[in-house]
């Protein structure tokens, strides 16, 4: 392990920065922090976590994926792949670094998808230890640990220094560039803090929250109880809790005419959109409740199925906070697991 | 800080039950905090008693689940109303889009809703519990050992501290006492942003909606957006889009809603209440309020059923088109 | 420029063949552009046709993997993507991709059964294709029967293979019925379901189903009550598909991916999955 005075830590990502984009949690100026790319001088945000989750580094809200050029009847399809700049993502939260796992077992499955792969390959990890969760938070029902990021690099931050750690070879090489402006240290600050973060963690008003009613081949328990009704009942159908979800990762794609050819792009979509699963000749998920089920159950009941049992929420709290009508997955997971 | 309390509402939402009245109640719902509460249809006494909350963070304007709620139930559905919300229930009546038969609504009064944002920028993140001891908020924290005395006037919704109106302007049954339409200075930042240079304009809402996600909440929380299929969900309609195919088109969603809804939204607010990412979208809507005050006189949709908004009403002293292009130039 | 493999970019086709079949059902012939097919397939894929433009959809493949020279799509108008290809000329490029989707079991479970194809209108494209797939490798199965549907003489596809061919093979029975009574047809007249119990088959096939839905729900119905097993059934589903590979999620129906886990299911798998395809 390797620490920094909190004084050095703007050199640090000078250094850092010198050979790749680095990216960090910034102030807004409405308060809220968002990732942003750091410039000489940028300051940390002391915010818990980002409006946005940081799968937008890897699977952002919209991105081309090709171009056509079309002359009477011909067609030509341009491929617009370019290789991703190495970048690096600072301050990650524990829960958005288990994210990535989730993600990466769509995106990178068979056949893998090359737009993400090459963010993923190029993009360098630091994440950054809880202190104080909010009441939102339950990423340990996932067993996430706050205190224990993972990630390439997993860092502390106390009063007045920064705790580095590599996880990964990747952490290792960035761990050498900042070498000279870290010194080795032993982790007694950081465990002191990780054991303090542990107490809170159990004062957190869902440290209860478990998963034991949910998980692969649970469909037939849960899909038609009648909870659902009640749950869905006052849900709007906006897409709030889809895109400020980091695992959320369905998504569309289309065309649109630049008037000068056309471009394929792709963003995010939505099961919680009406027009989802239309088709030019019906709709197999009619009404709210049908569409609101299908996101928690994908959650937790599908993607565990398919997943050794891991599931699609890391406990988060964005959509708790997010949601119009507060309804979010800590209340249905407790209706349906019998409070 | 709310005048009416909980103990009320429930016990009147009871007795119309008991008494036939009415067969549902469209209330709020307690939830995990004291903040996230939930929008519910009850339909007996055991599930008000048990989950029926009113509190300073109620703010969800109801007027819009009538369309659906009332849709297939027998009987009526009983709905709480706070001032701002009367509004939209007009103006929803003016436009057919629920059954007035079908609702037995009851006025209540409202002191303002917090803004559970403004509580955290006050005492931090981590709050277990929110409570009122009669006039201050007493916020506690995971954090802290005794709770946070916070004045309520500090922590109002944007909405509530510009409030147009304490007074209900629909209501079979009123709770506590009316009040008058208010003075706001809810135009001032309208204002505001009428006196900057059109670069110094177009940067302000380049700024403010490129952090748009287009999640539609604002759309799907608004009272006056209720297309049965919005044309932004039309696939045919060409316009049909999640996410922008650039930021231009993202700037073009909400200024057609705004336009979309100018002359029948009555300032109500849901759209900035519900944006996960602090858009002040009201701001486009107060814009078009504004000029209709200003070009046709002054105009309050759903003040009254069956008005016409100055947009689709035609009289001989209406402003001729020549002079609105002058009112613009000027603005510019 | 990043050259690895990537599903999402489509290869180019060119239409060499537009055949109408009936008032609303063309059949496509796709080939690049150098004139091969653009990829092998098995019995019961799909590929992902598009127009740039205009959208992406899915089709199943209907011409048979056995023949090498070209593919072949039969597309009912019914939406944006469809509307367009049904005005499109021969030469005219589309893009293509894939083959997408769990095929049927042609070489496994099928191998040595007697085969009994129930279909009902376009319901007929996907099973084409494994149909002439069974008949090219003949000796590979038992006695094979077809029944095929439409509301009108007319809506039949394939109409002159079904005549010309599929009839006159041995040991191939084709068994016709349009909805309703018209001039010119002394065929039999009534509904899918109806006519599979008229016919009233052993129990020893293998059933192969693709049609509307509720020609399928009603055909499953009656061929349980002929004492079939669901395990004996297969059929193929249809939801709304975007990238063909289970990543978008569009097609998620419990834990399967239609375009993945399916389109070819068979029924007693169904029966696991929540009633939402």
């Amino acid at each position: 392990m390797r620490k920094c005075s909190l004084n050095s830590l703007q050199s640090v990502f000078g250094k850092i920065a010198s050979s790749a984009l680095l990216y960090l949690p910034v102030d807004s100026a409405d308060g809220r922090a968002v990732f942003s790319k750091w410039d000489d001088g940028t300051p940390l945000s002391n915010a818990l976590n980002t409006v946005r989750s940081p799968k937008d580094f890897f699977f952002p809200q919209t991105e081309d994926l090709m171009r056509f050029k079309t002359e009477g009847k011909s067609i030509e399809v341009i491929d617009v792949r370019e290789e991703t700049e190495d970048f690096v993502v600072f301050g990650v939260r524990a829960c958005d670094v288990k994210s990535f796992d989730i993600l990466d077992r769509v995106f990178l499955a068979e056949p893998r998808d090359s737009y993400y792969a090459s963010r993923r390959d190029h993009g360098v990890i630091v994440s950054l230890a809880c202190t104080r969760p909010s009441e939102t938070c339950f990423c340990s029902t996932f067993g996430i640990d706050a205190a224990s990021p993972a990630g390439d690099v997993s860092c502390w931050k106390t009063e007045s220094e920064m705790f580095w750690q590599a996880n990964t070879e990747k952490g290792e090489a960035l761990i050498k560039k900042i070498e000279e402006l870290t010194e080795e240290c032993s982790d007694e600050a950081v465990k002191e803090q990780q054991e303090k973060t542990a107490r809170i963690m159990k004062k957190l008003p869902l440290a209860g929250l478990n998963t034991d009613a949910f998980g692969g081949g649970k469909t037939e328990e849960l899909f038609d109880r009648p909870e659902w009704t009640e749950l869905s009942e006052a849900c709007l159908g906006c897409g709030t809790c889809t895109f400020v979800c980091p695992t959320c990762q369905c998504y569309d794609i289309k065309d649109f005419n630049t008037g000068n050819g056309v471009i394929r792009y792709r963003c995010w979509d939505s099961c919680m959109y009406s027009e989802f699963t239309k088709m030019a000749h019906g709709n197999n998920r009619l009404s709210q409740k049908e569409r609101f089920r299908q996101r928690f159950m994908h959650k937790l009941v599908y993607y565990p199925e398919n997943n050794d049992g891991l599931f699609s929420c890391v406990g988060c709290g964005r959509c708790l906070s997010k949601c119009p009508i507060s309804m979010n997955i800590a209340k249905v997971m407790k209706k349906l697991g019998g409070e | 800080m709310q005048k009416i309390t909980k103990e009320q509402l429930t016990e009147k939402a009871v007795s119309l039950l008991r008494d036939g009245t009415v067969t549902h109640v469209l209330g709020w719902s307690a939830g995990e905090f004291d903040y996230d509460i939930t929008p519910a249809v009850f339909s007996d006494e055991a599930s008000l008693r048990k989950s029926f909350v009113w509190n300073d963070f109620c703010g969800a304007n109801f007027s819009k689940y009538l369309v659906s709620k009332t849709r297939g139930i027998e009987g009526k559905l009983l709905v709480f109303l706070k001032p701002c919300d009367t509004y939209s229930f007009n103006q929803l009546l003016t436009e057919h889009r629920f059954d007035r038969e079908k609702v037995y609504a009851i006025g209540i009064p409202c002191e303002g809703m917090a803004d559970i944002d403004k509580v955290k920028a006050i005492c931090g993140d981590g709050i277990s519990s929110v409570n009122c001891d009669g006039e201050k908020l007493l916020v506690q924290s995971i954090y802290e050992d005794a709770p946070i005395s916070v004045s309520p006037s500090d922590v109002l919704a944007e909405r509530c501290v510009n409030c147009k109106s304490k007074k209900h302007v629909a209501y079979d049954e009123l709770m506590g006492e009316d009040g008058d339409v208010l003075d706001s200075a809810r135009f001032d930042e309208v204002s505001r942003i009428e006196a900057m240079s059109p670069d110094e304009r177009f940067l302000f809402w380049q700024n403010e909606l490129s952090r748009c996600i287009r999640c539609n909440a604002c759309r799907d929380a608004c009272p006056a957006c209720t297309c049965e299929v919005c044309v932004f969900n039309n696939p045919r309609s060409g316009v049909e889009n999640k996410s922008p195919a650039n930021n231009f088109e993202e700037q073009m969603f909400h200024i057609i809603r705004a336009f979309h809804v100018a002359g029948r939204c009555t300032d109500c607010g849901e759209c900035s209440r519900v944006c996960p990412q602090n858009i002040p979208l009201h701001l486009l809507n107060r814009k078009f309020i504004k000029e209709m005050n200003e070009c046709y006189g002054e105009y309050q949709a759903g003040e009254t059923v069956g008005s016409k908004s100055p947009l689709t009403d035609y009289t001989l002293e209406d402003l001729e088109p020549g002079e609105v292009f002058d009112r613009g130039d000027i603005n510019a | 420029m990043n050259r690895r493999e990537e599903t999402l970019i489509p290869k180019i086709g060119v239409i060499t063949d537009v055949r109408i079949d009936t008032p609303d059902i063309k059949t496509f012939r796709v080939v690049t552009p150098d004139g091969k097919k653009a990829f092998d397939h098995r019995p019961g894929q799909c590929a992902m046709l598009s127009v740039p433009g205009v959208g992406e959809a899915m089709f199943s493949i209907t011409s048979s993997p056995t023949n090498e020279e070209f593919m072949e799509f039969s597309i009912k108008k019914c939406g944006c993507v469809t509307e367009w290809l049904h005005q499109a000329e021969v030469g005219q490029q589309i893009t293509i991709r894939g083959p997408y989707g769990k095929p049927f079991p042609v070489d496994d479970e099928f191998a040595g059964k007697n085969m009994l194809f129930i279909a009902g209108g376009v319901g007929l494209a996907p099973l084409r294709s494994v149909i002439n797939y069974c008949r090219h490798y003949r000796d590979r199965y038992g006695k094979i029967d077809i029944v095929y549907g439409s509301r009108s003489k007319d809506d039949l596809l394939d109409y002159r293979e079904i005549i010309d061919e599929w009839m006159t093979d041995a040991g191939v029975d084709v068994h016709l019925t349009i909805d309703r009574e018209e001039d010119g047809w002394d065929g039999h007249v009534g509904f899918v379901p109806n006519y599979v119990k008229e016919l009233g088959f052993d129990t020893d096939k293998t059933a192969v189903l693709c049609g509307p839905p509720i020609m399928i729900k009603f055909t499953l119905d009656g061929l349980v009550s002929l004492g079939f097993d669901k395990t004996q059934i297969y059929t193929t589903l249809e939801l709304r598909m975007k990238c063909g590979v289970g990543k978008c999620g569009r097609c998620n129906v419990g834990a399967k991916y239609v375009c993945k886990d399916g389109p070819v299911f068979r029924c007693d798998e169904l029966d696991e999955l929540p009633d939402e395809y």
